[in-house]
């Protein structure tokens, strides 16, 4: 690795002499006082004893380079000697470079401030605690603004923009067939071979499907689906709308007259909570695909006979369980990637902390509702 | 035309700390920089004006090697740019300081943590050395002590850009690159910075190259100015771009702004 005294080689390296006669101190200093010389003057500038002198005299007639660091450790011990009750009663150094000194002298007068130090731990779970709280009571007061706008938005008065949400349909469902079908498809065939594996013991084999039908569709297809999309399209809102905060693009829409939870956010979750459900559909088609074709190479069960006891096995209930969760997930993945988006601020770092945080309680919030039903079906008997 | 005699690598020999020959740029079929030489020399400080679109900022992004030029070479310090290797090219980059147009302060840094970056990656310093002189460069930039521990989207503008500027000066650079420093400042800020940068010139003998707009800038601080205009360069002192016949530049310096600036 090059250092920097690799590039600018110092043939007469920094020095300096001390010499205490009587009550005088004589600083002498020559050679390259610069930046590369710095870290090995510095320490030795720091040791020097300068509590006996009461006069001073400092003598850099000597000095060949002299930059703002090398000036800095002179002037630093110039000021540490009248610290110290010396009197320094001459001061020399080669003339060119005393605009650079005289210019430190006047402008650097303040000790260095310290940095703040860090807060008690309770002040910080406190703020921790508060932090969230507020956030949960933003995001209240966001669900309903957002809730009330997508009624008018329905509703006679106004119209929805046509040409954003059907480009969001497109960007967050069609564009995600790929990705989604291929994990499914793998989940299926992870599913199956497991559910085999363990079937086979009992010589049940047969109800590997029963286990598939059942479990994609009420619980997998929906999930993988939605933390799919959480990972795909939740971040994308954050960013695409954190980084038009950083523009200024949405004070500028604010200024025109739009309202951005109509432009920007009602597109954004309407696309969403259309696409997912037709994308869980297909994530399930994908993933019993997986799952007969694991059962026809691992079980040599063939897909008519797959097909046949897969009947049997789920009723249009099952399937309905599975779909209904989809778009409530969706509104939520949507809801918080526009809200966590929106709370940017005007500089980079916040937007990839804010995606960060909006594809976490995006997958949370999605788990967390998936249980609740789960609850409550239960309760239902369904 | 290339140069290439041997004895031409070294730059102690000439005054030319940058030069650039027969350097073209463009952006799909759109030349902008057609085939320009220039040379900037040890000390002075050059203003770059030139129309929207003229190619400033490229041209300023070509010379610090952040693009690659079509066709000629650009030589910093007596090395070629474009095809230096790593070592040399951090050789050079420790030898000049960029101040970008927003300042380009590293977000999750405070100001104090940005102007040791530098400082950390080139030099073994103790923390405490750091410390003071980070405050020491901030102070030469105008900006108030605990200015250090704060955050760059807690400051304005223009002290953004006096951050950068402190940054680019954190190893005490020969050259100095500024991409409209002034732009943005209030008339007040902008003429201190103009104070600031002659002072700074003077003091530690840089070379500037700065891309600005700003007339009274360039009035105050610069030796020469190159102008770009029709994919060309044209490079002299005030007086002497005055007297030039082009319209662009005739409507630069003689338009009402120019002459309010020049005859005050």
């Amino acid at each position: 690795m090059v250092t920097l005294s690799d590039v600018r080689p110092v043939e007469e390296r920094a020095w300096f002499k001390t010499e205490q006669r009587k009550n005088v101190f004589h600083f002498v200093v020559g050679g390259d006082w610069t930046l590369p010389e710095a870290p090995r003057l510095d320490p030795k500038l720091r040791a020097l004893d300068l509590s006996k002198a009461t006069e001073a005299e400092i003598d850099g007639r000597g000095l060949e380079k002299l930059d703002s660091a090398g000036a800095w450790l002179l002037l630093r011990t110039k000021r540490a000697l009248e610290g110290a009750g010396a009197n320094v009663r001459s001061f020399v150094i080669p003339e060119n470079y005393g605009p650079l000194f005289g210019t430190l002298e006047r402008e650097h007068n303040a000790p260095p401030t310290r940095e703040p130090v860090d807060q008690p731990f309770l002040y910080r779970l406190g703020r921790g605690f508060m932090e969230t709280m507020s956030q949960g009571y933003q995001m209240l007061g966001y669900l309903g603004r957002v809730t009330v706008e997508t009624v008018q938005t329905i509703g006679p008065q106004k119209k929805l923009r046509w040409k954003a949400f059907i480009h969001q349909v497109e960007e967050t469902g069609i564009n995600a067939l790929p990705i989604v079908g291929l994990l499914s498809f793998l989940i299926g065939v992870v599913l199956a071979y497991q559910g085999a594996d363990q079937l086979r013991r009992f010589g049940a084999e047969i109800f590997t499907i029963n286990l598939l039908g059942v479990s994609i569709l009420r619980e997998v297809g929906g999930l993988i689906t939605a933390i799919i999309i959480a990972g795909r399209s939740g971040s994308a809102f954050t960013a695409q709308i954190g980084t038009m905060r950083v523009n200024e693009e949405i004070d500028a829409m604010q200024t025109i007259g739009l309202n951005t939870v109509d432009v920007l956010v009602i597109p954004r979750v309407a696309g969403l909570v259309v696409a997912l459900p037709f994308l869980t559909f297909y994530a399930d088609v994908m993933a019993m695909l997986g799952g007969a074709m694991m059962c026809y190479f691992d079980l040599g069960i063939t897909f008519p006979v797959f097909l046949r006891q897969l009947q049997g096995a789920i009723t249009m209930e099952t399937f309905l369980v599975g779909m209904v969760k989809a778009p409530v997930f969706a509104f939520v993945i949507a809801l918080v990637g526009c809200f966590e988006g929106l709370k940017v601020e005007r500089n980079a770092e916040s937007v990839g902390r804010l995606t960060t945080r909006s594809v976490v309680e995006s997958v949370f919030f999605v788990i967390v509702i998936d249980a609740g039903f789960s609850v409550m079906f239960s309760i239902l008997g369904i | 035309m290339k140069l290439s005699e041997p004895g031409q690598t070294n730059d102690a020999s000439d005054d030319a700390v940058i030069s650039a020959q027969g350097v073209v740029n463009g952006f799909g079929n759109r030349i902008i920089h057609d085939h320009i030489d220039f040379e900037v020399r040890r000390g002075e400080v050059m203003g770059v004006v030139g129309g929207s679109g003229s190619g400033k900022s490229v041209l300023l992004r070509t010379i610090i090697g952040l693009n690659r030029p079509r066709e000629g070479s650009i030589k910093v310090f007596g090395q070629t740019v474009d095809d230096a290797d790593n070592t040399s090219m951090r050789a050079l980059q420790m030898r000049w300081g960029v101040l970008f147009q927003e300042g380009a302060l590293f977000s999750s840094q405070t100001i104090a943590e940005n102007i040791q970056v530098p400082l950390r990656e080139y030099t073994q310093m103790s923390q405490s050395l750091m410390n003071e002189i980070a405050s020491l460069k901030l102070s030469m930039v105008g900006l108030p002590e605990d200015t250090a521990w704060k955050y760059p989207s807690e400051l304005s503008g223009g002290m953004k850009k006096r951050a950068g500027l402190a940054r680019a000066l954190a190893l005490d650079p020969e050259l100095l690159f500024l991409d409209e420093p002034t732009a943005g400042l209030d008339p007040i800020s902008a003429s201190n910075f103009d104070v600031l940068l002659r002072d700074l010139q003077k003091s530690l003998g840089l070379t500037v190259f700065m891309v600005t707009h700003d007339i009274d800038t360039l009035r105050a601080t610069t030796d020469r100015i190159a102008v770009l205009v029709d994919k060309k360069i044209k490079i002299g002192t005030i007086a002497e771009l005055r007297k030039d016949d082009n319209p662009w530049i005739k409507e630069y310096f003689s338009g009402t702004r120019g002459r309010a600036a020049l005859d005050s």
